[in-house]
């Protein structure tokens, strides 16, 4: 068995050797680009099986640094912490990439950038996985900025789009403003604990030293980098433009994978938020509200892709509100099941788009008779999300519900349980308007194997990964991440409870949207304000977008105005000074001998008049003094 | 005798300068050759320079001490320590790439080599001078050329511009002078040898006077705000292998005099004034990332970004501790690469598309990829992406100062914000989205120039390629792995640390 150091490093590696290949080697051959990409993804995947299997056998902590750059007394260094929350994360990871990956060959064939969207991918893996082995913050920092790039430049794909161009800038700029949050607690960190190793934080903060309220500032400045990477409420805005990406983009990054870093590194600092309860509750708080928000507005979306987006912020806000009321494995169970089911539901998705031409889902209809491997895996996903027995997504869910309902946040768990009927609606609103009733697509057909074969895994495992978590399977997931947990119960109160809101919500839906297409719209003008709201997604975008243009940019433009007249307007005041100093005294330069004589004359004067003064002393102590250059200064 | 390793390197490009002298104007093949070589081989010996600077006995090294005018303390006394040598590859790197990217230059281009290598002279004498005379001396021998390069080759509002720029340094040097002078007389040691300064005692009321005289002559260089306005104008005037050297090294001269001169020898002034210099770097970097914002015309825009990224490196000074300073030395590292990548990246934009005007130009992406790709790359660089230079260098800096002024950091770090929103702006307008110069749509003179066939512009050429590709390498390198860099820097960084009572 090789060393286990060496088999963690390898897993970012391949995909970063992959990129690098790409970019050196396969110019101008499209086939090569996947060809190199495929491989070293599913090579990690496997080593990254190897390494979770290696945790569950017997779990526990192996780090591995080298220095990479000293800052005074702090040193700073690139450094691996495997432990089960990062081996586990490695899975779904790589898991999620390799699936996605295969679905590409066909969803991307015959594209101009085909080789440039696998090298993406590849550096995408790189960058994810690093964030997931990283040991501690300036690594993570960095990472997190990388999988930032990524995800810049994958939405941006297509980059003559003007839509994805700015959906792009917009995705990068908005969650750098939380990323600032976590940059300046990094900063506060290297001030209070003079480490940037997350061991060595937590301990430090722990030891109770550090003051409480200066431990809330530090988690909630970082929870500001994991509200903006996870999309949640108020930096949730860039997520659903993200969708102007290719759809296998949306799947990996934009649901499964990088948008849960924020829900990540919240499990993986838990130690360090446990020390302040404050901050638990605005997590909790802001996860359930981020929960209901999104899940709101996803009732009113047309087009398939920003409905599953805000679904996925939706789902996120329910992962922080279980980090948030110390559901610390229930969080990380659901983002876990949400992985498989959302991926499936992007691809499903893709597949749908790819057979219909038009990502709104009022253009389609009756799909389901031409696309049957899609309208199958599509329904088992809307189903594990909509949390019903027994797909994942109920495990997962239920579990989120009992950790807030034993917590004692009955406001929270009212919300949380609103949230599971509207994500029931949307959910079903998507599937039947999208594959029941009349058949509009003439030209829709079912997606080749290539698509979907990855389809019918993720169904698979969007159906079955919720045993994980049952009481069926020893303590499951649960004995992985926290061997103090214990073994998972069923809660039957609340598995008729959240069952009976969902099948309540997909009826609801069946109701409203399962008819005939008229009636969809019949239904949308008599839900009147409040669904103009909801379609316009509270304005919010339009509220920064005011506020950009009232403040920042007219800020942009004084301080321009302020520069070019006020500072510049002073040199060339100075300038212009002196030339005009100069064309006056240009006057005594007359040429006349009569003038200059006077002027020798005065001078002479004035001259004698001060040698006078000297020697009559009255300069004395002036000259003779140590004067302003102190002793030795004006010496001879 | 030891081989004078340091004398060697700046007399490469003099050396130069007197063969381009004697070639007829015509040969131009010739005279950009003997530029070239020069300048690679100034290089290849800054990064030999890099490679056996002892970097764990640090100190001074390579030092070569000749009396000269003996009653007036002048002497020859040149070394390097740790930041001499990073500034010292710095210019090396620079030169090179803007010889390469000077090489289609057509008006009087002997005269333009011989003016551009005399300045790097200036520069390379600059970063190795020990004497205070000495460096006053190469000090003017870099700043002068740049008149005629600007006033001569520029564009725009050129002469402007340069008598701008000149009357500005020159009021700069006036106070360098006069702070100098006041120094040699004030340690009473007849010398102006900088070992010597630095042990003289000097008054506490004579440094806080001195302190402001010299720090500000050296700031104006450094586009210390408010004196920052040459820097915008001049810049955007400038042909692009003289923006490159200013804004790649001059700048750095301005920064590195700050840190050599009134900082190292007057600790109690700079204790004294530092905070206020914090004070101003603030408004460096938000002012000049907002100022960014602002501007449309793509040298106006880099300009700005480089009044903001500078005071990244005064904020990096004022801290007074060893990451600080540290991060400060590497960014002006970083910074000078950066920008030299932007104006030469600018300078060939406009010499295809005819317009400095952002919303003249757009979706470039799809007609010069390579350019583009960049172009991106140096973009991200200067919005602090992790894997490129900026991010350690601005990373140590943030670290240092936020230990000496935590709210003045917080502040200044929304600048990486402001940064963020205009760098991406750019790169959409310009890149991204729909082509427009291909259907030649309003655009007045630069109609005929690319308007018809695709033919009319191509992709970066290989000597483009080169000089690119030479400055994104050591961008890779110091972001990929700082410790090198760093390890040299800390080594000089550490005594004015403790100097200046900081840790």
């Amino acid at each position: 068995m090789a060393d286990p150091v060496v088999l963690a490093l390898a897993v970012p590696l391949c995909p970063l050797a992959a990129f690098a290949l790409t970019w050196l080697l396969a110019r101008g051959r499209p086939a090569a680009g996947a060809a190199l990409s495929l491989p070293a993804i599913a090579l990690s995947f496997v080593l990254s099986a190897v390494m979770l299997w290696g945790q569950v056998q017997a779990p526990g902590a192996i780090q591995a640094d080298i220095p990479w750059m000293p800052a005074g007394r702090l040193s700073i260094s690139m450094g691996i912490l495997l432990n089960p929350l990062s081996a586990l994360m490695m899975v779904i990871v790589t898991g999620v990439s390799l699936l996605v990956q295969i679905y590409s060959l066909g969803y991307m064939r015959g594209d101009p950038g085909f080789a440039r969207f696998f090298s993406y991918l590849s550096l995408f893996s790189f960058s994810m996985l690093t964030l997931v082995l990283a040991d501690n913050f300036i690594l993570l920092y960095m990472a997190w900025e990388l999988v930032g790039l990524c995800s810049y430049l994958l939405i941006g794909f297509w980059y003559e789009k003007p839509e994805a161009a700015r959906a792009a800038k917009k995705a990068f700029v908005v969650t750098r403003v939380g990323d600032l949050g976590f940059l300046v607690g990094i900063l506060m960190l290297s001030l209070l604990a003079g480490t940037f190793d997350f061991a060595g934080v937590a301990r430090f903060i722990g030891a109770g030293s550090v003051p409480q309220g200066q431990v809330t500032l530090v988690v909630l400045l970082l929870f500001c980098g994991a509200v903006g990477k996870s999309g949640q409420f108020p930096l949730h805005v860039w997520l659903p433009d993200a969708m102007e990406g290719p759809t296998p983009v949306s799947a990996l990054i934009h649901s499964a994978t990088m948008v849960a870093a924020g829900v990540f590194m919240v499990a993986r600092l838990y130690g360090i938020f446990q020390e302040s309860a404050d901050a638990l509750r605005v997590v909790a708080g802001l996860g359930a509200f981020t929960a209901v928000f999104a899940a709101a507005i996803a009732l009113a979306q047309d087009d398939i892709k920003r409905i599953l987006a805000y679904s996925t912020i939706s789902q996120l806000g329910y992962m922080m509100l279980a980090l948030g009321v110390g559901g610390y494995g229930a969080g990380l169970f659901h983002l876990t099941t949400h992985a498989a089911f959302k991926t499936l539901l992007f691809l499903g998705a893709g597949s749908v788009i790819h057979a219909a031409g038009t990502n709104d889902i009022r253009q389609m209809g009756g799909l389901a008779r031409r696309m049957p491997v899609t309208t199958v895996t599509f329904a088992v996903a809307v189903l594990a999300i909509a949390g019903i027995f027994p797909l994942s997504g109920f495990w997962s869910k239920d579990e989120i519900l009992e950790a807030v309902r034993a917590g004692g946040h009955p406001v929270l768990y009212m919300v949380a349980l609103g949230t599971v009927f509207l994500t029931a609606v949307y959910m079903s609103r998507l599937f039947f308007m999208a594959f029941t009733g009349a058949s509009r697509g003439e030209g829709a057909h079912e997606s080749p194997a290539i698509m979907t074969v990855p389809l019918l895994i993720l169904a698979v495992l969007a159906a079955g990964l919720g045993m994980l978590g049952s009481p069926w399977v020893g303590r499951g997931i649960h004995g992985l991440l926290d061997p103090a947990a214990p073994r998972p119960v069923l809660n039957m109160g609340i598995l008729v409870l959240s069952n009976g809101l969902a099948a309540a919500g997909i009826l609801l839906a069946l109701v409203l949207f399962g008819g005939r297409a008229g009636a969809r719209a019949a239904h949308a003008r008599k839900a009147g304000p409040l669904y103009s709201l909801l379609a316009n997604k509270f304005y919010i975008d339009e509220l920064y977008l005011l506020l950009i243009r009232a403040l920042f940019f007219s800020l942009t433009t004084a301080v321009a105005w302020f520069d070019r007249h006020i500072v510049d307007g002073t040199v060339n005041l100075v300038g212009g000074a002196s030339k005009m100093g100069g064309a006056l005294l240009r006057r005594t330069l007359s040429g006349k001998i009569q003038g200059y004589a006077l002027i020798i004359t005065c001078g002479a004067l004035a001259a004698l008049a001060i040698l006078l003064a000297a020697g009559l002393g009255l300069f004395g102590a002036w000259l003779t003094g140590p004067g302003i250059l102190g002793p030795g200064g004006a010496g001879r | 005798m030891r081989f004078p390793f340091l004398t060697a390197i700046y007399c490469l490009p003099l050396l130069a300068v007197l063969i381009i002298f004697c070639f007829p104007a015509r040969c131009r093949v010739a005279i950009r050759m003997v530029a070239l070589v020069s300048s690679v081989a100034a290089l290849a010996m800054t990064v030999l320079l890099f490679f056996w600077y002892d970097r764990v006995a640090g100190g001074l090294q390579f030092v070569e001490k000749v009396p000269w005018v003996s009653t007036l303390g002048i002497s020859y006394f040149v070394g390097v320590n740790g930041i001499n040598v990073i500034l010292l590859l710095l210019t090396g790197i620079i030169i090179t790439a803007g010889v390469l990217a000077s090489w289609e230059v057509a008006h009087r281009q002997k005269e333009f080599f011989i003016l551009l290598l005399t300045l790097t002279t200036g520069v390379f004498g600059v970063f190795m001078s020990w004497n205070l005379f000495l460096f006053f001396l190469f000090y003017e021998v870099a700043v002068l050329p740049m008149y005629l390069l600007i006033g001569i080759w520029g564009t725009g509002r050129k002469e402007y511009a340069a008598m701008k720029l000149t009357l500005y340094l020159m009021a700069g040097s006036a106070l360098i002078l006069a702070g100098i002078l006041g120094l040699y007389f004030a340690a009473g040691q007849r010398s102006f040898d900088l070992d010597l300064l630095e042990k003289a005692a000097y008054d506490p009321v004579f440094q806080r006077v001195f302190f402001p005289i010299l720090f500000v002559g050296f700031g104006i260089l450094a586009a210390l705000w408010p004196f920052h306005t040459w820097s915008p104008d001049g810049h955007a005037s400038a042909p692009t292998a003289v923006s490159m050297l200013h804004a790649g090294v001059l700048m750095k001269l301005g920064a590195y005099g700050c840190l050599l001169v009134p900082m190292t020898l007057l600790p109690d002034g700079a204790r004294f004034w530092l905070p206020m210099v914090a004070l101003l770097s603030v408004v460096n970097i938000v002012y000049g990332s907002l100022g960014a914002t602002a501007q449309k015309d793509l040298k106006y825009i880099v300009a700005y970004s480089s009044v903001s990224h500078m005071g990244i490196v005064m904020l990096g000074l004022s801290s007074m501790n060893g990451t600080g300073i540290g991060g400060a030395v590497l960014q002006m590292f970083s910074h000078g690469i950066m920008t030299g990548l932007f104006f030469a990246l600018v300078g060939m934009i406009y010499g295809r598309t005819h317009t400095r005007m952002v919303d003249e130009q757009g979706g470039l992406a799809s007609r010069i990829p390579v350019l583009a790709a960049f172009f991106v790359l140096t973009g991200l660089t200067s919005l602090g992406l992790p894997g490129l230079s900026g991010f350690p260098a601005e990373l140590a800096v943030f670290i240092g100062a936020f230990r000496a002024y935590p709210v003045v950091t917080v502040v200044c770090t929304t600048g990486i914000v402001i940064t963020a929103f205009y760098v991406l702006r750019l790169l959409q307008r310009l890149f991204f989205g729909v082509r427009r110069n291909t259907n030649g749509a309003a655009f007045g003179d630069a109609k005929s120039a690319f308007g018809d066939a695709k033919s009319a512009f191509g992709d970066a050429n290989t000597v483009e390629f080169i000089a690119l590709a030479l400055l994104m390498l050591f961008i890779l390198a110091v972001g990929l792995y700082p410790m090198p860099f760093v390890r040299v820097i800390g080594s000089a960084v550490a005594p004015i640390a403790a100097r200046l009572g900081g840790m």
